[in-house]
């Protein structure tokens, strides 16, 4: 079908605005219900101990107070936490429950709840819980929990969450006939989304009806709707998840936690709505953090350059419990190890370590972020040893267009398709180079101006994008010739709504203000596969693209009805339908809607769609390059410049795709010099406010310069869509971590480990007696 | 339960009153007893900026002051800034400008901004990056968040002409 697209690569402003601009957002903590009661949670505020006893007497007598319960109260057998991701065997030993019941294994775990009239009598309350611990000693590093001296899930036996070699190639071969090898560890440090909304549920739970609504939901409603009907024995039906606006997801809002339990338990309990809105201090200790690896990469090239082999050790740090996302993090951090890169022999150990931290789960980018700081900062070391220049050792290396497809080997346990799609690497690294001034700089590294260092740093990156089940879309035309799309993706804040539009708009050509865009929740499609993995544009956005397709073929049929012809002889062109042996003849989709319901109720101008990539992944891939200026005495960095180049095949949105990327950059830079989970050794969080946990604020901003590239459309979607949301953060730390090595070449020194701050910079330069 | 205050404050040009406990923030008084919901709560210490609101002429962080503080004030929120159905010049310049994404934090850098060109109308880039560093953003890595400023600076500007 052939369409003309005044949408579909314009930068069209966003539906969703008008609304958020003027403070008209319906967020979850902005729904009030009649009758509703509000939560809050007592949590451990040790890292692990035993409970010897719970007393919630002197709670429950608070003025205000409704309810209060702990485990003990729950009458029902309290379920797991289901796996959604990754869920390698070994995992299903350390799955959390919503409340905590003989044992806290994390600081922030839920141990009782207290329901209240206002939040603040429910906090009054929670002061007055008395909980009896037994602190046993805490375990907070992956070689604390590998040494299994301290068990913290006892019943497994060890710590570790599940172990497994993959690889491809015989690395001992490459290695032992080397010329050259090196071998670094890396650790890249805890953090997570921390999306500026903090977490939120609005539990309704009729047992008689039955029905649980639960407000608040978003990302993989259909995947949640069906383990929360299962926990709470209900059929699928009788849950419903309904989506507000989102204030923000990048991986960690809208997995299933324990609040996912214990929001819908506190209403069926007291036969009342019941919200719970997370305060910050919850959500750093209770949401999924990520990023928590330590790296040993080793690797062996020949004289010139040319890689021959990678090994590696990954463990990754899950926290006290094995969450919704499984083993993604540590297991695509080894996956994504080799990275756009021919490396023929490739093996690598993956553990998974469980300790008293807060779980882990996805943040934009998993396991991809760790993997390019790992690899490209090795890479920087390589071409120093081997007086390669960087650039030059990088393009050796990249597969070339040629080379592609290229399946690369079974690196996460049963994922043994997984193929890199058909790219031009070397290009995505040249037009960095060119738009950064490489050749001018690579020369120049070390150069002091104004009394700091200078140095520019590169890094290359490959990320896959939108795996997952089908989407669904629904478009309807409304008899006032109004168009509704439903669809069961997710909007967590990105421009869903508008990107779906374009797409619809195009298709029907029509004026895009004609649409409206219903997202996420469970009663507005039977099914859907949610919003994760860069895929809302290539899936949802294809499942649209179809609806709207199969309805330009429902308004025929319905035009050949009405005009009693055959629809051989009709055209839809320009929002409407035109009789080709009458050019005077038109059918708007308004009337075409109208007469469709004029034929009985149930009929309807409208088309359903799903969309299934059937697996096949188009991978992003690009490259970055950091300019800094550091200050020797005082260990302070600024990035000055900040380049990227991202493939992402077709650019639905440029002004929308270029937001992604300067917003994942900007995060990334967090990532890279400040967002940092600390615990102390009791497994304390010491960075659980803003004054402590710093995220990236406008005084930190280099100039920026991202560049979508559209060279390599996906064969996979006839839009040629790839995901654009996660390339712009997934080589920062690369990136910024060999621009900070080069301006500093004079003092070698290297940098091993995030977050990169002035003090750890300044004490390597000390021990080096800078 | 503690005692009540009676409270008289001026919201967005309208007059509203109201009985608060001492202990309760502007901030859950404007959105739990006003249902002015547009003012969001990111972190309730003061440091994320998604608040504030404009006090007597002020940007101040609604989560960091007591509504029996504002007895008599005039406030402006988010709800207060379009002129009916038309958005400000500043509101149309983030809409212009793609300053904004899951919008949680917009509130308050609006109000902030308000503030700041109502102190200075031509602020330079470096002015507005410092002027707003006490917002957080997590979506926008803040870039067109300044456009945008710069932007309605220069359009109020070119209006007063």
């Amino acid at each position: 079908m052939t369409t003309s697209s005044p949408y579909i690569g314009a930068s069209v402003k966003r539906l969703e605005d008008r609304r958020f601009l003027t403070g008209t957002g319906r967020y979850i903590d902005d729904v009030k219900l009649p009758d509703m009661a509000v939560m809050a949670i007592y949590r451990s505020p040790h890292a692990h101990a035993r409970i010897n006893s719970i007393d919630l007497a002197a709670a429950r007598a608070v003025p205000g107070v409704i309810d209060a319960f702990c485990a003990a109260d729950i009458d029902m057998d309290l379920p797991v936490i289901p796996l959604r991701l990754a869920p390698f065997d070994g995992f299903e030993r350390f799955l959390q429950r919503p409340i905590a019941q003989d044992k806290v294994r994390f600081v922030g775990e839920p141990v009782a709840v207290v329901i209240a009239s206002d939040r603040y009598i429910a906090e009054d309350a929670l002061d007055l819980i008395e909980v009896d611990f037994a602190p046993l000693p805490a375990v907070t590093s992956v070689d604390q929990a590998a040494s299994g001296e301290t068990l913290i899930h006892e019943d497994a036996g060890e710590n570790m969450g599940t172990r497994y070699t993959v690889g491809r190639g015989d690395t001992d071969d490459a290695f032992s006939d080397a010329p050259y090898t090196r071998r670094e560890r890396f650790t890249t440090n805890r953090h997570g989304a921390v999306p500026m909304e903090t977490r939120g549920l609005i539990a309704e739970f009729d047992p008689d009806a039955p029905l649980l609504r639960l407000y608040g939901a978003t990302k993989v409603n259909f995947f949640n709707r069906r383990h929360l009907a299962a926990a709470f024995d209900l059929p699928e039906e009788a849950v419903e998840l309904i989506e507000t606006d989102v204030g923000g997801g990048f991986g960690a809002r809208g997995e299933l936690y324990p609040e996912d339990y214990l929001v819908p338990i506190a209403s069926r309990r007291n036969g009342r709505p019941v919200k719970w809105i997370e305060d910050r201090r919850e959500n750093l200790t209770a949401t999924n953090h990520s990023r928590d690896i330590v790296c040993d990469l080793e690797i062996a090239t020949s004289n010139d350059g040319k890689i021959l082999g990678m090994r590696a050790t990954v463990q990754g740090d899950m926290g006290a419990y094995v969450r919704t996302n499984g083993g993604v993090v540590a297991s695509k951090a080894a996956q994504f190890l080799p990275g756009p890169y021919r490396v023929p022999s490739f093996s690598c150990d993956v553990q998974f370590l469980i300790t008293n931290k807060t779980p882990v789960g996805t943040f934009r980018g998993p396991g991809r972020f760790e993997a390019n700081f790992c690899r490209e900062r090795l890479l920087d070391m390589v071409a120093a040893d081997l007086n390669i220049d960087p650039a030059e050792l990088r393009l050796r290396n990249l597969m070339e267009p040629a080379e592609l497809p290229y399946r690369i080997g079974e690196l996460v346990p049963g994922d043994v398709n997984a193929t890199f799609d058909r790219g031009n690497y070397p290009s995505a690294l040249n037009q960095l180079l060119d738009e950064v001034g490489y050749a001018d700089w690579k020369d120049r590294q070390g150069e002091i101006i104004d009394g700091r260092a200078h140095g520019l740093g590169i890094a290359c990156f490959i990320e896959s994008s939108a795996a997952g089940p089908p989407e669904t879309a629904r478009v309807t035309v409304a008899p006032d010739g109004n168009i509704e799309i439903r669809t069961g993706a997710s909007s967590v804040g990105q421009g869903t709504e508008t990107g779906l539009a374009q797409i619809c708009a195009d298709y029907l050509a029509i004026d895009i203000d004609r649409i409206n865009v219903l997202h996420g929740s469970t009663t507005l499609v039977p099914t859907g596969g949610g919003t994760f993995h860069s895929r809302n544009t290539v899936m949802a956005g294809n499942a649209v693209r179809m609806a709207a397709e199969a309805l330009r073929t429902r308004s025929i049929e319905l035009a050949a009805l009405r005009w009693n012809t055959d629809a051989g002889g009709l055209e839809y062109r320009d929002g409407a339908v035109h009789r080709g042996d009458d050019p005077g003849s038109i059918l708007s989709l308004a009337e075409l809607a109208a007469f469709a319901r004029s034929r009985g109720p149930d009929e309807a101008l409208a088309a359903d769609a799903a969309f299934d990539n059937e697996g096949k992944l188009s991978y992003s891939y690009g490259a970055h390059a950091a300019l800094v200026a550091v200050d020797v005495a005082t260990g302070v960095i600024e990035v000055k410049k900040y380049v990227l180049t991202e493939e992402i095949g077709r650019a639905l949105n440029p002004a929308m795709v270029q937001g992604q990327a300067v917003g994942g950059l900007v995060q990334g830079l967090g990532g890279t010099f400040l967002d940092h989970m600390i615990y102390d050794e009791d497994g304390q969080l010491l960075t659980g406010s803003f004054a402590d946990y710093l995220l990236p604020t406008s005084t930190e901003l280099p100039e920026i310069t991202a560049i979508a590239l559209e060279e390599s459309p996906s064969e996979f979607n006839p839009m040629g869509f790839k995901g654009a949301g996660e390339g712009g953060i997934v080589a920062v730390a690369a990136a910024v971590g060999n621009a900070v090595v080069h301006a500093l070449n004079a003092h070698g020194i290297q940098i091993n480990d995030l977050p990169i701050t002035p003090n750890r910079l300044r004490a390597a330069l000390r021990a080096t007696g800078t | 339960m503690t005692e009540q205050h009676h409270l008289t404050l001026t919201v967005n040009g309208r007059a509203h009153s109201c009985d608060v406990e001492p202990r309760m923030t502007l901030a859950d008084c404007l959105r739990e007893r006003l249902d002015l919901t547009g003012t969001h709560l990111g972190c309730e210490h003061g440091v994320c900026g998604a608040c504030t609101i404009i006090v007597d002429g002020a940007a101040v962080r609604s989560c960091l002051m007591f509504a029996v503080q504002a007895e008599g004030a005039e406030i402006t929120t988010v709800e207060g800034l379009a002129d009916g159905e038309t958005l400000s010049v500043l509101q149309q310049a983030f809409h212009d400008n793609f300053a904004l994404q899951c919008g949680f934090c917009t509130p308050g850098f609006l109000t902030t901004a308000e503030t700041i060109l109502a102190e200075n109308p031509s602020p330079t880039r470096a002015e507005v990056q410092s002027a707003i560093s006490g917002n957080i953003c997590r979506c926008t890595g803040y870039v067109p968040i300044i456009d945008a400023i710069l932007e309605a600076a220069e359009r109020r500007r070119a209006g007063k002409k």
